[in-house]
Protein backbone atom coordinates (compact mmCIF):
# COMPACT_ATOMS: atom_id res chain seq x y z
CA UNK A 1 0.00 0.00 0.00
CA UNK A 2 1.41 3.39 -1.13
CA UNK A 3 1.56 6.14 1.42
CA UNK A 4 -1.25 8.04 -0.47
CA UNK A 5 -3.38 5.50 -0.69
CA UNK A 6 -2.73 4.54 3.17
CA UNK A 7 -3.86 7.67 3.83
CA UNK A 8 -7.53 7.30 2.19
CA UNK A 9 -7.64 4.28 3.57
CA UNK A 10 -7.67 5.31 7.46
CA UNK A 11 -11.29 4.72 9.21
CA UNK A 12 -13.45 7.49 9.49
CA UNK A 13 -15.66 8.56 12.33
CA UNK A 14 -18.34 10.25 11.73
CA UNK A 15 -17.54 13.44 12.92
CA UNK A 16 -20.09 16.36 12.50
CA UNK A 17 -20.02 16.88 8.61
CA UNK A 18 -16.81 14.65 7.52
CA UNK A 19 -18.49 10.99 7.49
CA UNK A 20 -19.28 9.12 4.58
CA UNK A 21 -21.74 5.90 4.32
CA UNK A 22 -20.38 2.75 5.05
CA UNK A 23 -21.51 -0.72 5.23
CA UNK A 24 -20.95 -0.85 9.04
CA UNK A 25 -23.47 2.33 9.25
CA UNK A 26 -26.34 1.00 7.17
CA UNK A 27 -26.26 -2.27 8.92
CA UNK A 28 -26.48 -0.53 12.35
CA UNK A 29 -29.49 1.82 11.34
CA UNK A 30 -30.96 -1.32 9.85
CA UNK A 31 -30.77 -3.06 13.27
CA UNK A 32 -32.64 0.10 14.71
CA UNK A 33 -35.41 0.39 11.75
CA UNK A 34 -36.11 -3.20 11.43
CA UNK A 35 -36.12 -3.76 15.16
CA UNK A 36 -38.33 -0.70 15.30
CA UNK A 37 -40.69 -2.03 12.77
CA UNK A 38 -41.14 -5.59 14.19
CA UNK A 39 -42.07 -3.91 17.94
CA UNK A 40 -44.48 -1.54 16.22
CA UNK A 41 -46.15 -4.00 13.31
CA UNK A 42 -45.28 -7.30 14.34
CA UNK A 43 -45.85 -7.68 17.93
CA UNK A 44 -49.81 -6.20 16.84
CA UNK A 45 -49.78 -8.68 14.27
CA UNK A 46 -48.66 -11.25 17.00
CA UNK A 47 -51.40 -10.21 18.94
CA UNK A 48 -54.22 -9.81 16.84
CA UNK A 49 -53.24 -13.89 15.77
CA UNK A 50 -53.19 -15.05 19.05
CA UNK A 51 -56.57 -13.05 20.55
CA UNK A 52 -58.54 -13.90 16.89
CA UNK A 53 -57.88 -17.70 17.38
CA UNK A 54 -58.72 -17.26 21.48
CA UNK A 55 -61.87 -15.45 19.97
CA UNK A 56 -63.29 -18.40 17.71
CA UNK A 57 -63.47 -18.96 14.31
CA UNK A 58 -65.04 -15.87 12.95
CA UNK A 59 -62.26 -13.37 14.25
CA UNK A 60 -59.96 -16.01 12.93
CA UNK A 61 -61.51 -15.81 9.73
CA UNK A 62 -61.11 -12.16 9.41
CA UNK A 63 -57.40 -12.48 10.55
CA UNK A 64 -56.56 -15.07 8.23
CA UNK A 65 -58.94 -13.18 5.43
CA UNK A 66 -56.67 -10.08 5.99
CA UNK A 67 -53.68 -11.58 6.03
CA UNK A 68 -53.83 -13.30 2.50
CA UNK A 69 -55.44 -10.28 1.28
CA UNK A 70 -52.16 -8.58 -1.09
CA UNK A 71 -51.78 -5.66 1.85
CA UNK A 72 -51.75 -8.59 3.97
CA UNK A 73 -48.66 -11.10 1.84
CA UNK A 74 -46.60 -7.54 1.35
CA UNK A 75 -46.49 -6.95 5.10
CA UNK A 76 -45.71 -10.40 5.83
CA UNK A 77 -43.06 -10.56 3.08
CA UNK A 78 -41.80 -7.05 4.43
CA UNK A 79 -42.20 -8.57 8.65
CA UNK A 80 -39.82 -11.63 7.24
CA UNK A 81 -37.33 -9.57 5.72
CA UNK A 82 -36.75 -6.99 8.79
CA UNK A 83 -36.77 -10.68 11.04
CA UNK A 84 -34.13 -11.64 9.05
CA UNK A 85 -32.58 -8.72 8.67
CA UNK A 86 -32.68 -8.06 12.47
CA UNK A 87 -31.60 -11.62 13.32
CA UNK A 88 -28.34 -11.46 11.24
CA UNK A 89 -27.80 -8.29 12.09
CA UNK A 90 -27.80 -9.49 15.79
CA UNK A 91 -26.11 -12.68 15.13
CA UNK A 92 -23.24 -9.54 14.15
CA UNK A 93 -23.70 -8.20 17.60
CA UNK A 94 -23.44 -11.36 19.63
CA UNK A 95 -19.70 -11.86 17.67
CA UNK A 96 -18.84 -8.22 18.33
CA UNK A 97 -19.89 -8.07 21.90
CA UNK A 98 -17.52 -11.54 22.59
CA UNK A 99 -14.70 -8.94 21.40
CA UNK A 100 -14.35 -10.62 17.96
CA UNK A 101 -14.70 -8.88 14.40
CA UNK A 102 -13.65 -5.86 14.54
CA UNK A 103 -10.52 -6.28 11.75
CA UNK A 104 -11.80 -3.73 9.43
CA UNK A 105 -12.05 -6.01 6.52
CA UNK A 106 -13.56 -8.70 8.80
CA UNK A 107 -15.62 -6.06 9.93
CA UNK A 108 -16.66 -4.66 6.64
CA UNK A 109 -17.37 -8.10 5.64
CA UNK A 110 -20.24 -9.22 7.52
CA UNK A 111 -21.66 -5.69 7.84
CA UNK A 112 -22.07 -6.45 3.94
CA UNK A 113 -22.62 -10.21 3.87
CA UNK A 114 -25.36 -9.81 7.05
CA UNK A 115 -28.16 -8.16 4.92
CA UNK A 116 -26.96 -9.88 2.15
CA UNK A 117 -28.08 -13.18 3.91
CA UNK A 118 -31.22 -11.20 5.29
CA UNK A 119 -32.71 -11.13 1.58
CA UNK A 120 -31.64 -14.80 0.79
CA UNK A 121 -33.30 -16.21 3.33
CA UNK A 122 -36.64 -14.03 3.03
CA UNK A 123 -36.51 -15.52 -0.79
CA UNK A 124 -35.61 -18.53 0.26
CA UNK A 125 -38.88 -18.57 3.09
CA UNK A 126 -41.44 -17.06 0.72
CA UNK A 127 -40.27 -18.99 -2.56
CA UNK A 128 -41.15 -21.97 0.02
CA UNK A 129 -44.48 -21.00 1.05
CA UNK A 130 -45.66 -19.76 -2.72
CA UNK A 131 -44.35 -22.55 -4.59
CA UNK A 132 -45.11 -25.39 -2.01
CA UNK B 1 -23.56 7.49 45.46
CA UNK B 2 -21.21 6.55 48.17
CA UNK B 3 -17.96 8.14 48.97
CA UNK B 4 -16.20 5.10 49.76
CA UNK B 5 -14.64 2.68 47.29
CA UNK B 6 -13.80 4.05 44.10
CA UNK B 7 -16.49 2.43 42.21
CA UNK B 8 -18.61 3.52 45.12
CA UNK B 9 -18.28 7.60 43.87
CA UNK B 10 -19.07 6.92 40.03
CA UNK B 11 -22.14 4.38 39.88
CA UNK B 12 -24.86 5.52 38.86
CA UNK B 13 -23.41 8.95 37.47
CA UNK B 14 -23.96 8.40 33.59
CA UNK B 15 -26.97 10.11 32.32
CA UNK B 16 -29.32 7.31 32.51
CA UNK B 17 -27.94 5.98 36.01
CA UNK B 18 -27.68 2.75 34.91
CA UNK B 19 -26.77 0.60 31.68
CA UNK B 20 -25.06 -3.13 32.50
CA UNK B 21 -28.35 -4.34 33.72
CA UNK B 22 -30.33 -3.41 30.36
CA UNK B 23 -27.54 -4.55 28.20
CA UNK B 24 -27.42 -8.03 29.72
CA UNK B 25 -31.19 -8.14 29.33
CA UNK B 26 -31.30 -6.93 26.10
CA UNK B 27 -28.85 -9.90 25.28
CA UNK B 28 -30.65 -12.41 26.90
CA UNK B 29 -33.80 -11.55 25.55
CA UNK B 30 -32.15 -11.86 22.01
CA UNK B 31 -30.73 -15.42 22.85
CA UNK B 32 -34.46 -16.25 24.14
CA UNK B 33 -35.77 -14.50 20.37
CA UNK B 34 -33.57 -16.56 18.63
CA UNK B 35 -35.27 -19.72 19.93
CA UNK B 36 -38.49 -18.97 19.93
CA UNK B 37 -38.57 -17.39 16.28
CA UNK B 38 -36.76 -20.16 14.69
CA UNK B 39 -39.74 -22.87 16.31
CA UNK B 40 -42.23 -20.52 15.64
CA UNK B 41 -41.00 -20.47 12.03
CA UNK B 42 -40.80 -24.20 11.85
CA UNK B 43 -43.77 -24.84 13.26
CA UNK B 44 -45.19 -22.36 10.81
CA UNK B 45 -44.31 -24.10 8.06
CA UNK B 46 -45.15 -27.67 9.25
CA UNK B 47 -48.40 -26.04 9.84
CA UNK B 48 -49.05 -26.05 6.48
CA UNK B 49 -53.33 -25.82 7.29
CA UNK B 50 -54.30 -22.40 8.48
CA UNK B 51 -57.51 -23.30 9.24
CA UNK B 52 -59.20 -22.13 12.48
CA UNK B 53 -59.83 -26.52 13.64
CA UNK B 54 -56.00 -27.10 12.43
CA UNK B 55 -54.07 -24.17 14.54
CA UNK B 56 -56.22 -24.02 17.32
CA UNK B 57 -56.39 -27.81 17.87
CA UNK B 58 -51.97 -26.59 17.16
CA UNK B 59 -51.47 -24.33 20.13
CA UNK B 60 -53.91 -25.81 22.57
CA UNK B 61 -51.22 -28.78 23.33
CA UNK B 62 -48.74 -27.95 25.70
CA UNK B 63 -46.06 -28.61 23.59
CA UNK B 64 -47.02 -25.53 21.25
CA UNK B 65 -48.96 -23.41 23.99
CA UNK B 66 -45.87 -23.16 26.58
CA UNK B 67 -43.21 -21.65 23.95
CA UNK B 68 -45.79 -19.23 22.62
CA UNK B 69 -46.31 -18.01 26.20
CA UNK B 70 -42.01 -18.22 26.20
CA UNK B 71 -42.27 -16.13 22.51
CA UNK B 72 -44.87 -13.69 23.90
CA UNK B 73 -42.64 -13.08 27.00
CA UNK B 74 -39.38 -12.81 25.17
CA UNK B 75 -40.40 -10.32 22.12
CA UNK B 76 -42.05 -8.21 24.14
CA UNK B 77 -39.94 -7.18 26.65
CA UNK B 78 -36.87 -7.18 23.64
CA UNK B 79 -38.77 -5.08 21.87
CA UNK B 80 -39.72 -2.91 24.68
CA UNK B 81 -35.73 -2.66 25.54
CA UNK B 82 -35.01 -1.93 22.38
CA UNK B 83 -37.99 1.12 21.80
CA UNK B 84 -36.37 2.20 25.29
CA UNK B 85 -33.10 3.09 23.55
CA UNK B 86 -34.84 4.90 20.28
CA UNK B 87 -37.02 6.96 22.71
CA UNK B 88 -33.87 7.56 24.78
CA UNK B 89 -32.06 8.70 21.76
CA UNK B 90 -34.16 10.60 20.14
CA UNK B 91 -36.49 12.72 22.71
CA UNK B 92 -34.41 15.18 23.61
CA UNK B 93 -36.94 16.56 26.52
CA UNK B 94 -37.37 14.94 29.51
CA UNK B 95 -40.54 14.98 30.49
CA UNK B 96 -41.79 14.06 26.68
CA UNK B 97 -39.19 10.78 27.47
CA UNK B 98 -40.78 10.01 30.74
CA UNK B 99 -43.81 9.99 29.31
CA UNK B 100 -43.39 7.65 26.47
CA UNK B 101 -40.95 5.29 28.27
CA UNK B 102 -44.59 4.86 30.57
CA UNK B 103 -46.37 4.29 27.98
CA UNK B 104 -44.27 1.72 26.14
CA UNK B 105 -44.02 -0.09 29.35
CA UNK B 106 -47.93 -0.51 29.87
CA UNK B 107 -48.37 -1.31 26.10
CA UNK B 108 -45.56 -3.94 26.41
CA UNK B 109 -46.71 -5.48 29.77
CA UNK B 110 -50.60 -5.17 28.24
CA UNK B 111 -49.29 -6.88 25.22
CA UNK B 112 -47.66 -9.57 26.88
CA UNK B 113 -50.62 -10.12 28.87
CA UNK B 114 -53.43 -10.13 26.21
CA UNK B 115 -51.13 -12.38 24.42
CA UNK B 116 -50.64 -14.91 27.36
CA UNK B 117 -53.96 -14.75 28.16
CA UNK B 118 -55.12 -15.46 24.70
CA UNK B 119 -52.88 -18.50 24.48
CA UNK B 120 -54.19 -20.03 28.32
CA UNK B 121 -57.35 -19.73 26.78
CA UNK B 122 -57.03 -21.86 24.07
CA UNK B 123 -54.94 -24.16 25.98
CA UNK B 124 -57.82 -24.13 28.83
CA UNK B 125 -60.49 -25.20 25.92
CA UNK B 126 -62.90 -22.07 27.25
CA UNK B 127 -62.62 -20.61 23.82
CA UNK B 128 -66.04 -18.77 22.57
Amino acid sequence: MSQRDHHSARPLSPHLQIWRWGPHMLVSILHRVTGSALSLVGLPLLVWFLGSLASGPEAFATFTFWMGSPLGIFVLIGLSWALFNHMMSGLRHFVLDIGAGYDLDVNRFWSVASPLIAVALTVALWSYVLLA
Amino acid sequence: MGNGTSIGRVRGLGPSHEGAHHWLLQRTTAAGNLVVIIWLLASFLMLGDFSYANVSAWLAQPIAAVPMVLLSISLFWHARLGLQVVIEDYMVDAGTKFALITALNLVAIGGAAFAIFSVATLAFGVQG
